[in-house]
């Protein structure tokens, strides 16, 4: 191991290995920490992705699939239930193989990779963060960088110690809790959404299946929902009613930023990705692709300042997330703010007017226009993003 | 935020055989007053202002606010 690289990035989940493997993949020496003993694991992720998302970042391999959905079913309050064909194929992975095979294609482009690193402060030089300090089995040790990415998650710390504002707000971060249960008759190409107060207030409960009769079931409420009542015991309260004497052989909790990207997405010598820039999908909670995509941006434009020998470059990085993804997570900010004010009576009506429609017309789009006639205030977000295209 | 040092006392409490070591809290503590390793979690003292924002946004329960400690406080101060 190194003391000098030109990027160091700090941890290795979706968004670090895309950072890692874009940097190295320009020539750039890239060194990646992580602070548990596994990449990829403990894996706290209901773990769907879209087929197209995933596909420009790697080739599908089955030894991480484990189901590919094509179906999607929300279920209001009063049970009833609107299946909808997707366009397209939605992955069901296992993460605990994926993030590893991700971090194995940084490491074909050339990047070092060190587990059980964890990062515990900052260095700085002429005004600017110049590496890392970490602990590695015990032992303090020092790492200089031209410019370090931070990639280390929802409990992202790094970019904090630079100035960067990464804070959730509590109302808007979804505390989760998942299941990964087995002995379940599930049909393996629909996930599963389920709607209300009583269910998972200012969130959803998701059922996706894994194959063999297995499928991750989880939660996410809003912080402010879990001030009442915890995530675990929703989850729990389900479980006991719909699957009771199910077997679980994972559970675990988890924290879902899901808000618009943060402003500032860098400072001089640092860059934020993935969960740490708050680059998920607000709307759904999904930030395995959005991560990636991050991740692959700020890697590039890292090796690409780095180059130029001009590290100013690295802040024409907010501007490209902005346009490529951030502006629309924008969008789906305020059609999410707009679903969590939702009553159950609201869920149920639109679940009843949708049911009228049929199967074979009934799209997303479809689903969102029905909500937009219960909830004229809507109307302009959603009509922008499902309709005007 | 402005902290009176002499009467402040820490009142929130990590249960670490109930934390998952998910970091949820540390995404939303405003102060940066939680430290998460691999398996191992604490608040920093000198930073948390007891605000309870991480208490309520952990999944599984594991922060609790001690409010025996702060009627026990009140008291003092009332003296
Ligand atoms: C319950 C749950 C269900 C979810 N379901 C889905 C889903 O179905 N689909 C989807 O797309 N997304 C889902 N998400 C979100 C998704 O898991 C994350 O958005 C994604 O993992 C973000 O990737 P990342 O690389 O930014 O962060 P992470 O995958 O969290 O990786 C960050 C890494 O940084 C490491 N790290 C942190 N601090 C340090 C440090 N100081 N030093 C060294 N290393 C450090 C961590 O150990 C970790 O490995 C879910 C999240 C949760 C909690
Ligand atoms: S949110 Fe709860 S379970 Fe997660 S790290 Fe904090 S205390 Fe532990
Ligand atoms: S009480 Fe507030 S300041 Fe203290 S650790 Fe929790 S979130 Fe941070």
């Amino acid at each position: 191991m190194k003391e000098n690289y030109d990027v160091i990035v700090v941890g290795a989940g979706p968004a670090g290995s895309m950072a890692a493997r874009f940097a190295a993949e320009k020539g750039v020496s890239v060194l990646m920490l992580e602070k548990d003993r596994d990449v990829g694991y403990p894996v706290r992720c209901g773990e769907a992705v879209s087929k197209t998302s995933l596909e420009k970042f790697i080739t599908p391999d089955e030894r991480w699939i484990n189901a590919r959905t094509n179906k999607l079913s929300f279920i209001a309050p009063n049970d009833k239930e609107v299946t909808i064909e997707f366009k397209e194929t939605a992955y069901i992975l296992e993460r605990r193989i994926f993030d590893y095979e991700l971090a194995k294609t940084a490491v074909a482009k050339g990047a070092e990779v060190l587990t059980r690193a964890y990062v515990n402060g900052l260095l700085f030089a002429d005004g600017k963060v110049s590496g890392v300090k970490y602990e590695h089995r015990g032992e303090q040790k020092n790492a200089s960088a031209k410019i370090v990415i931070a990639a280390d998650g929802v409990e992202s710390r790094v970019g904090r110690w630079a100035g960067l504002k990464t804070c959730v707000d509590f109302r808007e971060m979804e505390s989760c809790y998942q299941v990964t249960a087995t002995g379940l008759e599930l049909n393996d190409e629909t996930c599963y959404f389920y709607f209300g107060r009583e269910t998972a207030p200012e969130g959803y409960l998701w059922v996706f299946p894994k194959g063999n009769n297995s499928a991750n079931i989880g939660i996410g409420i809003s912080g402010l929902s879990g001030k009442k009542k915890s995530a675990q015991k929703y989850l729990d309260e389900f479980l006991a009613k719909k699957y009771p004497g199910v077997s679980a052989l994972t559970a675990i909790a988890g924290g879902v930023p899901c808000s618009i990207t943060l402003e500032k997405l860098t400072a001089p010598g640092i860059m934020l990705a993935g969960d740490a820039a708050r680059q998920v999908n607000p709307l759904s909670g999904g930030g395995i692709a959005s991560g990636m995509t991050g991740g692959s941006i700020a890697g590039r434009i890292a090796a690409e300042a780095i180059k130029k020998n001009d590290l100013t470059y690295i802040s024409s990085y907010e501007n490209e997330w902005r346009e490529k993804v951030g502006k629309r997570h924008e969008i789906y900010d305020r059609i999410k703010n707009g679903i969590y004010g939702f009553k159950d009576e609201k869920f149920n009506s639109l679940a009843e007017s949708f049911l009228k429609v049929p199967f074979e017309k009934r799209s997303l789009n479809q689903l969102f226009k029905a909500a937009l006639i219960n909830n004229p205030g809507l109307l302009l977000d959603i009509a922008k993003v499902f309709i005007g295209r | 935020m402005h902290k009176d040092k002499e009467n402040w006392k820490l009142l929130i409490e990590i249960n670490q055989d109930k934390c998952d070591f998910c970091g949820c809290c540390v995404g939303v503590c405003p102060e940066d007053a939680i430290e998460l390793k691999e398996a191992q979690i604490g608040i920093i003292e000198s930073e948390c202002t007891n605000c309870s924002k991480c208490v309520w946004s952990c999944p599984v329960e594991a922060i609790k606010f001690n409010k025996d400690e702060l009627k026990k406080q009140t008291v003092v101060m009332d003296i």
